[in-house]
């Protein structure tokens, strides 16, 4: 056995040049997949950006090519403070404005309200409380694609279509911030609780003072996540907001894939900058928050 | 619940409330509504509604259109589901490998997560443009004429690709963090008893990697059922036609512009049930998975 081993060992030693090249050769091909790989995900939107920067005719021509042309000030403009559409009130502006109402009003409707409720159930000792878990947490099996007709239904009886509560309200019925929050709240060491209440505080004081403080870095991770997916929103808000001054960037990508189709020269440069204005404030956040970003997302399954 | 917990009476329950209210009227509600529908069969000119039982999924089932969008549904899942998957999974071995531009890697594969699917669905319809998209050139050098939104199949490998592509960066996410909290002294262990790196994979990471790999699995599911809604919405450009389409899509078209509401909730219905199966599937297997650490 160990001859074998030593064996085994000279062998080693003898081919180590020969080794080596090969680690080399491995680590090039590592990279080799990782740089097409980010080909991949970066080349479609290289592409898109590229042609905002020719004019419109350009691209009928040629499509996209390596030419980065002066359109990108004008396309601008079009983009940003020209209205498409019948009633003139979806510009590029208006519709950012949406976009930014929805994502951050989700964000921190969800966040407020599921710290609350997983407050309530963690902290205090209720009768229903098994009850009331369940009831929240069956909200998590169905989504809301699968409900969208009643939901619409619903909304319309409360006369809520074309509000920003009609569309962001029904978002927040689902408990993914109070599931989330209940299982941070239940990591919190149990001794915090029992020092506030010898030191006098109340449940009003331990929660805004103590337990709000702790869970800092969480309710970053929570309001980047649920910022990108309120932003993201397509099919509710494409039911909900019908009047076009209500429309946020995602929802009006529709309208905007018109304006490329329906006039003589479709407008290319200024469709494909709205796209992009679509993209960046989450793209923005997700990269700059990177490890905030990361740690909500993985450990929000356990 | 905590053992020290506080015993205010009025406090939880009004803490409780706002959550509690916006899923009885939000989600309860419509829920219900859609169950109560489905039994119905809606007047077309919005005369009332007479019940009808079970007759409006018998006709679903029987209905060979539905059948087929079921099928497509199918195939769309698992294509979706399978790709993204083995890419990501693939990336992220390397991204781990790798010591130089590991972050700049990780950047540049992540930064797409954040991409809206309808938005991810305008990007395929510039790269499969009729006359001069990049995409369609590249079919056109091998000699297949590309159609967006005419050829059936086309259109199908259109929706494929464009869901990868926006999905690919979530698994990816998953994978890495799965990959980066196996402890060293197992990567260790490993490189002394296995000396190749296939080897190493298989035995060793690729195990470690299965319980996220089945969390991933059920996301990736959902995903494909669910939310590559905008992205079939804007490759058809809103309308269907003989376009292929998923059931979620269906319950949207027959529901918002067909007016068949009876039929739209009979839909709804399967898919909530569908949902629930997953569901129970998922907690089965949670249950009996194992724990490595």
């Amino acid at each position: 056995m160990s001859d074998a081993n030593t064996a085994a060992m000279a062998a080693a030693t003898l081919t180590q040049p020969a080794k080596r090249r090969r680690i080399k050769a491995a680590t090039l091909f590592d990279h080799a997949v990782l740089i097409l790989g980010a080909l991949f995900m970066i080349v479609p939107l290289v592409m898109v950006f590229q042609m905002t920067t020719v004019p419109d005719v350009e691209i009928i021509k040629t499509g996209p090519s390596f030419v980065i042309g002066d359109q990108l000030d004008e396309n601008f403009r079009k983009a940003m403070f020209e209205a498409s559409g019948f009633s003139g009130e979806n510009s590029g502006t208006n519709m950012l404005v949406n976009s930014f109402i929805l994502g951050i009003g989700f964000a921190v409707g969800k966040i407020v309200i599921g710290m609350m409720a997983a407050y309530a159930i963690v902290y205090f000792r209720l009768r229903f409380a098994t009850l009331a878990f369940w009831m929240i947490f069956t909200t998590l099996l169905l989504p809301l694609e699968v409900r969208i007709l009643p939901s619409y239904e619903v909304v319309q009886r409360l006369g809520m279509l074309n509000t920003y509560q009609g569309l962001i309200i029904p978002l927040i019925a689902s408990a993914t911030a109070t599931f989330f929050f209940r299982q941070y709240f239940r990591s919190v060491p149990e001794e915090l609780v029992e020092a506030a209440r010898i030191d006098g505080a109340g449940p009003v004081k331990f929660f805004v003072d103590i337990l709000v403080p702790l869970s800092k870095t969480m309710i970053a991770a929570m309001f980047i996540i649920m910022f990108v997916y309120g932003w993201n929103q397509y099919l509710w808000p494409t039911m909900i907001t019908t009047e076009e001054d209500m429309f946020t960037l995602v929802r009006g990508i529709k309208q905007i894939t018109q304006v490329m189709e329906g006039n003589r020269i479709p407008e290319y440069g200024r469709a494909n900058l709205l796209a992009i204005i679509a993209i960046i404030p989450p793209v923005f956040v997700v990269i700059f928050f990177q490890s905030w970003f990361v740690k909500g997302l993985t450990e929000s399954d356990k | 619940m905590k053992r020290a917990g506080f015993a205010t009476r009025w406090l939880p329950i009004l803490l409780l409330l706002p959550q509690l209210i916006i899923i009885a009227v939000f989600f309860y509600w419509p829920a219900a509504h859609a169950v109560q529908s489905s039994f119905y069969l809606q007047d077309p000119f919005g005369f009332g509604s007479s019940f009808v039982g079970f007759d409006n999924y018998t006709d679903l089932l029987d209905n060979s259109e539905y059948r087929r969008i079921a099928w497509f549904t199918v195939v769309f899942t698992v294509l979706v589901t399978f790709f993204s998957l083995a890419l990501a999974l693939l990336l992220a071995v390397k991204a781990d490998k790798v010591i130089r531009g590991a972050k700049t890697y990780r950047t540049l594969l992540m930064w797409v997560y954040a991409v809206a699917p309808p938005v991810a669905g305008f990007i395929g319809l510039i790269m499969f443009n009729q006359s001069w998209g990049p995409l369609t050139r590249l079919f056109e050098q091998v000699g297949h004429d590309f159609t967006l939104g005419v050829n059936y199949n086309d259109t199908a490998f259109a929706m494929v690709l464009v869901s990868v592509w926006k999905q690919v960066p979530v698994n990816f996410i998953f994978f890495l963090s799965g990959l980066q909290s196996i402890p060293k002294s197992v990567r260790e262990a490993a490189l002394i008893d296995n000396r190749s790196a296939s080897g190493r994979f298989w035995d060793v990471t690729f195990p470690l990697l299965a319980p996220t790999g089945f969390f991933l699995l059920i996301i990736n599911i959902t995903y494909a059922l669910f939310e590559t809604f905008g992205v079939i919405d804007t490759l058809v450009k809103g309308e269907p036609g003989n376009n292929p389409m998923t059931l979620v899509y269906k319950v949207y078209v027959d529901g918002f512009r067909g007016n068949d509401l009876g039929g739209s909730s009979a839909q709804s219905v399967i898919l909530m049930i569908l949902v629930l199966a997953l569901t129970v599937f998922q907690f089965r297997m949670v249950e009996r998975r194992i724990h490595y650490t």
